[in-house]
């Protein structure tokens, strides 16, 4: 039997294989997470979490626009490209940079679009994976599209796409777990559920006990995952990741966790949520989790820690002089790319602008 | 070549026929499109013909059909879905303002959106509340988007299949008191009109009547009444509302120095004014009146028993064309 079948989401059963001691299922352990792939991912976690603070900093001095920080979120997300292939497709909102840079988006891109430029979401050439959608459960759609795409011409592609919990009270949501349904598309639905939309709880969302259970009412599969559990995480996409590889279309896979930062570098969370909350969830992070797990199997010490941070900081300065360093927007990009051919009127107003700058 | 006599309904389902058959990329969905082939027969046969995997319902949901048709773009397909109606586009308005239109811009040409969505659209065959107004305007403001209005089945054949081969997305408007209101011959043949020009149909040297959709019938019946008084009136038929043939518009009132803008849309903030503004922009030296609009008026779109007190006609146009010509 299928965890997918097994768990029910009307009874609140949520899928754990790593609990926060570090301890785990020996029965569920997927065999894919060898201690190799383990350790690798917890430098991922390390990386983007680096990443995420140091761009945090550059905020706040100035140098990069409002973002949304991916802290607390890196290991479902990391979790969810371990289970697809390099040829799946990511559709993310904008709290996805663990997946973004592990799909194949350069970290720089990721940031640099958070700097307002829209050279960051160039996503290179065979990388599939979409820009960040800012209008809120807008990108379901078109993950809905992309591997309905994919099964009419016969690819072997399905989509994955993440959204938040606020996000399962938009229409698009609706719309796009029913046309995902009917058509049988071979999308998976990521909702990491991470207690707060802005500062809007999670119960002010919906009446529903859990996400998850809003799948039986499309006609596909839900199930609760504890989201800062990566086991579970990758057992149960890589279940559903056959389920659509195989026709069987869609799942909703409702990822349990918490936001640890603001809602973006523009918001106060301590307006709407006590500390004492925060601290309560702190253990539950999966890098202690993951930490815990590793030094019981003899991989972690305080010294592994110490030279991975410092292995890790040349790689996260190296993004930043790449920000720094990009060109800001010219007018040719500002025009360049409405159409793939500018209007007679577009081309007038680009000379204008052009002339207007020389003098 | 051979031609047929066809309606526009006619033409656009032959358009839509001859393009399925040629690029298998080609699929059509929307409510009602697949057996029942369309609330106005559109699609009429094109579910039978190519079977369910190409032409087929969706569910209800406009947002959900121009939302996965920009999926479907993006991943190779060439999407060409149907809004019922086009009253019920905001449905879906999210989905195109901020995704669809954007889809090249924001990815610098990574992706791109080539799709479209036709939509029966504007009044005069006294239906329903929000299956009679004229919304081109909210949709010409979009950057990204191609906004195309066809006044003859000849045009609507050629536009169309422009449309599906064009590499953006286009919002295809079809007004629907045209559907079968005349029959053109239609080239059997592959042919396509390009999307961003402009028609001169009606030669003339005093005046120029600017319009599109049905306004041209009204045009060219406001014409052949001032002909008979001793103007001539030539009539531009814009075609492609976004983007606007500016130099056909231009070059044709330079040519006669006086302009009427007819459309059925409200005054205030259309493409009227647009028009209006890059004539005057371009030739307020040489104009020999002030231009003048005939147009729909700045309230809610009325229903059925009030329709014909809004929607411009013949007469109005006729009545302007005798001011303006002073």
């Amino acid at each position: 039997m299928s965890i997918i079948d097994k768990y029910d989401p009307l009874k609140e059963q949520m899928v754990q294989i790593l609990d926060q001691d570090g301890n785990h299922k020996e029965d569920m352990l997927p065999a894919e997470m060898t201690d190799e792939v383990v350790k690798e991912m917890y430098e991922k976690i390390w990386y983007v979490r680096l990443c995420n603070d140091r761009a945090f900093k550059m905020q706040r001095s100035g140098r990069l626009g409002t973002f949304a920080s991916v802290k607390g979120h890196e290991a479902c997300q990391l979790a969810v490209n371990l289970a697809i292939k390099e040829t799946d497709w990511v559709i993310p909102y904008f709290r996805e940079q663990a997946i973004m840079w592990d799909h194949g988006v350069p970290m720089e891109n990721i940031y640099l679009y958070w700097k307002g430029n829209e050279w960051g979401s160039h996503i290179p050439e065979g990388v599939k994976c979409l820009p960040p959608s800012v209008p809120v459960g807008s990108q379901m759609l078109h993950a809905v599209g992309i591997s309905w795409a994919a099964k009419m011409r016969g690819e072997d592609e399905i989509a994955a796409t993440f959204f938040g919990d606020g996000a399962t009270s938009e229409g698009d949501f609706h719309e796009a777990m029913n046309f995902a349904g009917v058509f049988k598309t071979g999308t998976i639905f990521i909702c990491q559920n991470n207690q707060y939309a802005i500062s809007v709880r999670r119960n002010a969302q919906t009446a529903a006990k859990t996400i998850a259970q809003k799948a039986l009412a499309y006609g596909m599969p839900g199930v609760l995952v504890d989201g800062n559990d990566p086991f579970a995480m990758y057992a149960v996409t890589k279940e559903a990741a056959e389920r659509a590889r195989k026709g069987e279309g869609p799942t909703l896979i409702e990822a349990y966790l918490y936001r640890f930062d603001d809602h973006t570098t523009s918001d106060d969370a301590s307006k709407y949520r006590d500390d004492s909350e925060v601290e309560n969830w702190k253990p539950r992070d999966a890098v202690i989790r993951m930490q815990k797990y590793l030094a019981k199997k003899g991989l972690w010490s305080e010294k592994y820690q110490e030279e991975l941070i410092e292995s890790l900081k040349p790689k996260v300065e190296e993004m930043v002089k790449k920000i720094d360093e990009h060109p800001d927007t010219t007018v040719d990009d500002m025009f360049g790319y409405t159409f793939a051919e500018l209007s007679p009127e577009q081309e007038r107003q680009k000379e204008y602008l052009k002339k207007s700058l020389e003098q | 070549m051979k031609t047929n006599a066809l309606h526009m309904v006619g033409a656009i389902n032959e358009a839509l026929r001859q393009e399925m058959t040629k690029d298998e990329r080609v699929v059509v969905y929307g409510e009602d499109v697949g057996v029942d082939g369309g609330v106005f027969r559109v699609t009429d046969g094109l579910h039978a013909e190519f079977g369910d995997q190409r032409c087929f319902d969706s569910p209800l949901a406009e947002s959900g059909i121009v939302g996965t048709a920009i999926g479907l773009a993006i991943n190779g397909m060439r999407p060409v879905v149907e809004i019922q109606f086009s009253g019920f586009l905001f449905e879906a308005f999210a989905q195109i303002m901020c995704h669809a239109v954007r889809v090249r811009n924001r990815s610098r040409g990574r992706f791109s959106c080539p799709m479209v969505i036709r939509t029966p659209y504007s009044g005069g065959i006294k239906a329903l509340e929000h299956h009679i107004e004229s919304e081109e305007a909210y949709l010409a403001h979009l950057a990204g988007l191609k906004v195309v209005i066809p006044s003859t089945p000849f045009d609507a054949k050629g536009l169309l299949l422009a449309a599906i081969r064009d590499p953006d997305p286009v919002v295809f408007f079809e007004p629907k008191r045209l559907y079968r209101s005349f029959k053109q011959e239609v080239p059997e043949q592959d042919y396509i009109i390009p999307i961003g020009k402009a028609a001169l149909v009606r030669e003339g040297t005093d005046l120029t009547l600017i319009a599109y959709g049905a306004m041209i019938r009204e045009c060219h019946e406001a014409a052949a009444l001032a002909e008979k008084e001793g103007i001539s009136c030539q009539i531009v038929d814009v075609r492609t509302i976004s983007p606007i043939d500016r130099e056909t518009i231009i070059a044709a009132v330079q040519s006669t120095g006086r302009a009427i803008i007819v459309q059925e849309a409200p005054k205030s903030f259309s493409v009227a004014s647009e028009i209006m503004s890059f004539l005057y922009e371009n030739l307020f030296q040489s104009l020999k009146a002030p231009i003048a609009r005939v147009t729909g008026f700045d309230v809610v779109n009325p229903m059925a028993r009030g329709e014909d007190l809004y929607l411009p006609n013949q007469s109005r146009v006729f009545q302007e064309i005798k001011k303006v010509m002073g």
